[in-house]
């Protein structure tokens, strides 16, 4: 049986290389790796169609067949988990890029120019902070109907601040160092500076932002296809699973909801320690 | 009449109710050499930012070769313009150059904004400029951190010479290094300067070190010029109590550092009634 832990051991090797020892980072990598896998390759790894109904084995528990059961219309939870990963995965990876595109425009811009610009900037910031994303996401679901678009609008927008306030505070920094000011100096135009050498030595700090929020967009996503307004049944959604999963929990079966419940909270647990673990590397390369 | 490398006429700067400096008036020959000495706090930072144009003078002109350049820089000809007329070295060689480009790429940058060269051309100047500051082909493919406090301080010449520039401003750029080091430092700028034809400024608390680098110099003292005139002269007879207490600061035999705290305070008393006559009028700063 040696054998099984030698052959793990070598495919988390990179994995462990990337984290740098940690082991809690490693596994968090390993979970947001088999996602992505999970996510890329649905089709060919799910064992059943996501949608076939096999109602002998309708609200059934864990068997041979169905390893996570299957629903109240007989679906097999194990491949609506791993199709789930699509929407679920996509959704937030809109949000995150859009939401960091724009923050990082926001916040760079206005420590850059400061003054007016940084007054308005900052202000427009806060006023999008004190709106809750959630009644955005409503409002724009009105506008746009049901489905993804809308709720990844909103996010995005919803995001940028915390983006953006990040963004414009390193920047600030950044901006105030020697280097930056030997470029000035120079004679490049600010907008060179900015994103030729501003950006790529303030992105790292950025990245892990994004990271942490990219698990928090997912459960953000996740609860407006629970409440009805993302991605709407019968696609396959870890949202609208819980949502048609808890029906069943009055009947005892609580895997329906149970499984992309769990999936969603290991799943933002690792992104979150994978972004703390980006900010606490680049914290120790400043010293 | 001479024209003058850097002429700078009555510069005033404040930053909200404080005067950082105030009408501060120098001229600097073609290839001459000028120190501008004071505490932290004397404006001797803020006048070398104006003149680099990292800073706005409020009121006052600074020229360059007879072109005025106090005003914003408007537009790319101007920018690339007076990066040609003016550079400077930062004092932190651990801060001035960017942690993520190589002493290669360093150097070549500058060079691609300000002449139209080939690539075969611009890495042979590139050679050229490295060796010019003591540097090989070994540090030229190095990033700044493999690079020791003195060789980061070579690229950072070097960076500077790139343009071209009629006058050097140095801004405490030895201040950061060994004493072995700085020497060594100082002896290449002696050594750049006539090979060259290029003025310096030297920016700097340490008047020991204006008698080997200036023909100039100039005292600030609350943002006012106390005292300027020929480096030997001041510096054997200086004319103003605050240079002389700055002279007296200097660690020599039958230092006191209580009796010269004694004297700055009674200087302070006495300046805060009457601001200190500039006595520049008695002697010319240009040689």
């Amino acid at each position: 049986m040696t054998a099984v832990p030698i052959h793990r051991r070598r495919l988390l090797a990179p994995l462990a290389r990337i984290a740098g020892g940690d082991k809690l980072v490693t596994a968090a990598l390993a979970v947001l790796a088999v996602l992505i896998v999970a996510a890329a390759f649905a089709p060919w790894i799910a064992p059943y169609d996501p949608d076939s109904v096999d109602l002998s084995a309708t609200l059934s528990g864990s068997t041979p067949e169905h390893l996570l059961g299957a629903d109240q219309s007989g679906r097999d939870v194990l491949s609506r988990l791993i199709f789930g990963a699509r929407t679920g995965l996509l959704g937030p990876l809109v949000v995150v890029i859009v939401s960091t595109l724009l923050g990082m425009l926001i916040g760079v811009a206005a420590a850059w120019h400061g003054g007016v610009v940084d007054s308005v900037l900052s202000r427009a910031m806060e006023l999008i902070f004190s709106f809750p994303a959630l009644l955005l996401a409503i409002i724009l679901v009105a506008v746009f109907g049901v489905g993804l678009t809308a709720p990844v609008i909103a996010m995005s927008v919803a995001y940028a601040p915390y983006v953006g306030r990040l963004a414009r505070g390193v920047a600030l920094q950044e901006k105030a160092r020697p280097y930056i000011q030997a470029y000035k100096v120079q004679g490049w135009s600010g907008w060179v500076i900015c994103v030729k050498h501003l950006l790529p030595n303030i992105a790292p700090l950025i990245l892990a932002q994004s990271a942490i929020n990219f698990g928090y967009a997912l459960m953000d996503l996740a609860a407006l296809s629970f409440l009805g307004f993302g991605v709407q049944p019968p696609t396959a959604d870890w949202g609208a699973m819980i949502n048609e999963g808890s029906s069943s929990l009055l009947q005892g079966a609580m895997l329906p909801a149970l499984a992309p419940g769990v999936a969603i909270v290991i799943t933002v647990v690792a992104f979150s320690l994978v972004g703390e673990s980006i900010a606490d590397r680049v914290a120790r390369r400043e010293q | 009449m001479t024209e003058y490398a850097l002429e700078v006429e009555n510069l005033r700067k404040t930053f909200g109710d404080h005067v950082a400096v105030d009408d501060v008036s120098l001229t600097l020959r073609p290839g001459g050499s000028l120190a501008i000495v004071g505490e932290s706090g004397s404006g001797k930072t803020t006048t070398a930012r104006m003149l680099v144009g990292l800073e706005r003078p409020d009121s006052g002109r600074i020229r360059v070769a007879g072109r005025d350049r106090s005003g914003a820089a408007r537009g790319r000809a101007t920018r690339l313009a007076r990066a040609r007329e003016i550079q400077m070295v930062f004092q932190d060689p651990y801060l001035s150059l960017d942690p993520r480009v190589t002493v290669a790429a360093c150097v070549e940058e500058p060079l691609r904004l300000h002449f139209a060269m080939t690539s075969a051309e611009r890495r042979a100047r590139r050679d050229e400029l490295l060796a010019r500051v003591g540097l090989g082909e070994r540090e030229a493919d190095a990033l700044p951190r493999r690079l020791s406090g003195g060789q980061r301080q070579r690229v950072a010449i070097a960076r500077a010479l790139a343009t071209e520039p009629k006058v050097l401003i140095l801004d405490e750029a030895t201040a950061a290094l060994d004493v072995s080091i700085q020497a060594q430092i100082l002896d290449l700028l002696a050594e750049i300067r006539r090979d060259t034809g290029v003025a310096y400024v030297f920016v700097t608390h340490n008047l020991a070190l204006v008698r080997h680098v200036a023909d100039d110099v100039l005292v600030l003292y609350r943002g006012r010029v106390a005292e300027s005139g020929p480096a030997r002269d001041v510096l054997a007879a200086p004319e103003h109590p605050y240079t002389r207490l700055l002279l007296h600061s200097l660690p020599h035999r039958g230092w006191d550092p209580a009796r010269i705290a004694a004297d700055r305070r009674a200087l302070a008393t006495a300046t805060r009634e009457r601001p200190p006559a500039p006595t520049s009028e008695k002697r010319s700063v240009t040689s």
